[in-house]
């Protein structure tokens, strides 16, 4: 057997420990540390899971009983370097939500959840963002999308083509 | 129609609103230092219960009366946790109130954790809302340089460490004690009450579990005073010694098919009608409402008919509606079929629903399956029953779940069926016209029972 490659980095250790001193106990660092290697990885491999067990002091079930729970952590693969959520909560279907995403998706060539081939954008379906006075709407990374239109939204797309691989 | 003054929402729009020069400028955090030198956490208490402030995030309990609940002189730790996972489908005040202003619920924070001997808040903050993570942080870190926040605040030997906790996506935690199990690290199943989180919470500590509107309400009750607090709104009923009145301004977040969505403050007890006309400019395009959602999806419907219903807590319970909710009003236009809606609600919640409680879980998929059969053009007028059936005993109220989200699950469909069951049977017969009477059970699928 060769040497195992750790997934947690030195640096992410240290991002999570950094926070310790606010929680009473180690348990509830689960999703502070779920977060920091999501952002870092762009997905938490079940060999992380483990990591942050080992770290927090917790079986590794525990963790993954957690992770799980919330469906937003993908352990399979890594999300798009542009992971798109676009609402289809009332709101926004009333404002054509659910065209948009279907739009989206066709533009990107990938069904709702799929990522593109080169890597560059995951797209899934997002219940309510809590922007509906912009409806309708699409969470980006960080950035918030408003009043999408078809336009916007092909040109969202041909953006975060455009920019993948250019960012790290 | 007096034009009212925003209060809650003063600094939208105001450049820069979010710093704290901004916040002290309008007069913020200087109500906080006169209490913390001159009062007692006791009559901090007092003051909030006696304004009749109700807690906004959707229950409305009042906010005084719950601190009051917290064990005397426990020796502590006791734990303010904020819930910021706003995540009922319409609702976007705690937004704009964090980005915009993020002091003003800072402010209110440091108050209600002086009111209830709390040293250690959390603000559980939903994954969606990056900015308001950004403003939140900015403000927290302003407000320790000031000396708002950290060891012996101002001076007055109060302590408090604010702290930001970021949620993963998911509606159940906005429900308290749910919130609270996932600030354990734990996945977000509810308690079974009692013990109430005011007498075993977080870290099994007696919690406080305040939402953000709450938050700036508190903070304006300190500035601006009691008086002022209860001249606004709808006064308790004389009639009925349990009412406690709906007093305060609101936050009413208006979306959908308006002409101009978003947050405008009001008095409680403003109409559905009157915040659609007069706020949002009408229906869009000209168009009539068909049905009007009253506080966010779980609270069920108003029909056109009903859009005089006051938006106060006791306003659309009157008309069969589970209650104001988070007052997010979402209008649906007369092009839309009611069958979509629903379809769009129980999507949502068969999404969202937590899994602990099977009446639910399962309630809440296979009333989607059944939307979904309906739209598919192979409904039966029997399926009604059986959605009308998940929509009576699933919940809290009928006593067969944990917490109340599945009482808004079940609100729409009731409502929808009750309300427009017309338009569900003329759907139904179009869609299907060779088998919408049938009444046999519907075989099970093929693929299900492979294992």
């Amino acid at each position: 057997m060769t040497t195992t490659q750790r997934i947690l980095t030195p640096e992410m250790a240290a991002r999570i420990e950094a926070l310790a001193p606010r929680y009473p106990n180690r348990r509830a660092l689960t999703l502070p540390a779920l977060h920091i290697v999501n952002e870092e990885l762009r997905y938490v491999p079940y060999e992380a899971v483990v990591e942050v067990a080992q770290l927090l002091g917790l079986a590794p079930a525990e963790v993954q009983d957690t992770l799980s729970f919330y469906q937003f952590f993908p352990q399979d693969k890594p999300s798009g370097e542009t992971r798109a959520w676009v609402c289809r909560s009332v709101s926004c279907a009333l404002r054509g939500g659910e065209e948009i995403l279907d739009h989206i998706c066709h533009a990107a060539g990938i069904e709702p959840y799929g990522t593109t081939a080169d890597g560059a954008l995951t797209v899934e379906p997002a219940e309510c963002l809590g922007a509906c006075d912009f409806a309708p709407c699409m969470l980006a990374g960080k950035t918030l999308h408003k009043n999408l239109t078809k336009e916007s939204a092909e040109t969202f797309v041909r953006d975060a083509r455009a920019r993948a691989g250019k960012s790290s | 129609m007096t034009t009212f003054q925003p209060v809650l929402l003063e600094a939208v729009g105001v450049a820069g609103s979010h710093t704290l020069a901004s916040y002290r400028s309008r007069g913020g955090y200087a109500p906080l230092e006169r209490l913390l030198k001159e009062k007692q956490p006791t009559d901090v208490i007092e003051l909030v219960k006696a304004s009749g402030l109700r807690g906004r995030g959707g229950a409305g309990f009042p906010t005084g009366l719950k601190w009051t609940f917290l064990p005397k002189d426990h020796p502590g730790p006791i734990y303010l946790c904020i819930n910021a996972d706003e995540s009922e489908p319409g609702t976007f005040n705690n937004r704009i109130l964090m980005e915009d202003d993020p002091h003003q619920v800072i402010e209110g924070i440091i108050l209600s954790a002086f009111a209830t001997r709390a040293t250690t808040a959390y603000l559980y903050l939903r994954y969606e809302y990056p900015q308001c993570w950004d403003r939140l942080q900015g403000a927290i870190d302003e407000a320790y340089a000031a000396g708002l926040l950290g060891k012996n605040i101002q001076g007055s030997g109060f302590s408090l460490d604010l702290y930001l906790h970021r949620g993963a996506a998911a509606y159940i935690c906005g429900e308290e004690t749910g919130l609270i199990e996932s600030l354990e690290g734990k996945r977000a199943w509810p308690r079974i009450k009692p013990p109430f989180p005011a007498i075993e919470g977080l870290f099994r500590k007696p919690t406080v579990v305040n939402n953000i509107e709450t938050m700036a309400c508190v903070a304006q009750i300190a500035r601006r005073g009691v008086d002022w607090f209860r001249s606004i709104g709808v006064p308790s009923d004389p009639n009925n010694p349990r009412d406690p009145g709906s007093y305060g301004p609101k936050l009413y977040c208006l979306s959908g098919h308006v002409e101009r969505p978003g947050c405008y403050e009001a008095p409680l007890g403003i109409t559905a009608r009157q915040l659609i006309d007069g706020h949002g400019g009408g229906v869009w395009k000209g168009r009539k409402a068909k049905a009007v959602i009253p506080g966010g999806i779980s609270m069920g419907l108003l029909t056109e008919a009903e859009l005089d219903t006051p938006l106060d807590f006791a306003g659309p319970g009157k008309v069969g509606c589970l209650g104001l909710g988070t007052a997010a009003v979402v209008v649906i236009d007369e092009t839309v079929s009611i069958v979509d809606f629903l379809h769009n609600s129980c999507r949502f919640f068969a999404h969202e629903s937590c899994g602990q409680c099977t009446p639910c879980r399962e309630g809440t998929a296979w009333s989607l399956r059944m939307l979904e059969r309906i739209r598919a053009g192979k409904g039966r007028l029997k399926d009604l029953e059986l959605l009308a059936e998940i929509g009576n005993t699933m919940g809290m109220m009928p006593g067969s779940t944990i917490c109340g989200l599945a009482d808004g699950a079940a609100w729409p469909i009731k409502n929808a069926i009750k309300k427009f069951r017309g338009e569900f049977e003329d759907y139904i017969k179009r869609t299907n016209p060779s088998g919408w009477m049938v009444t046999d059970p519907v075989p099970a699928l093929p693929i299900v029972g492979a294992h």
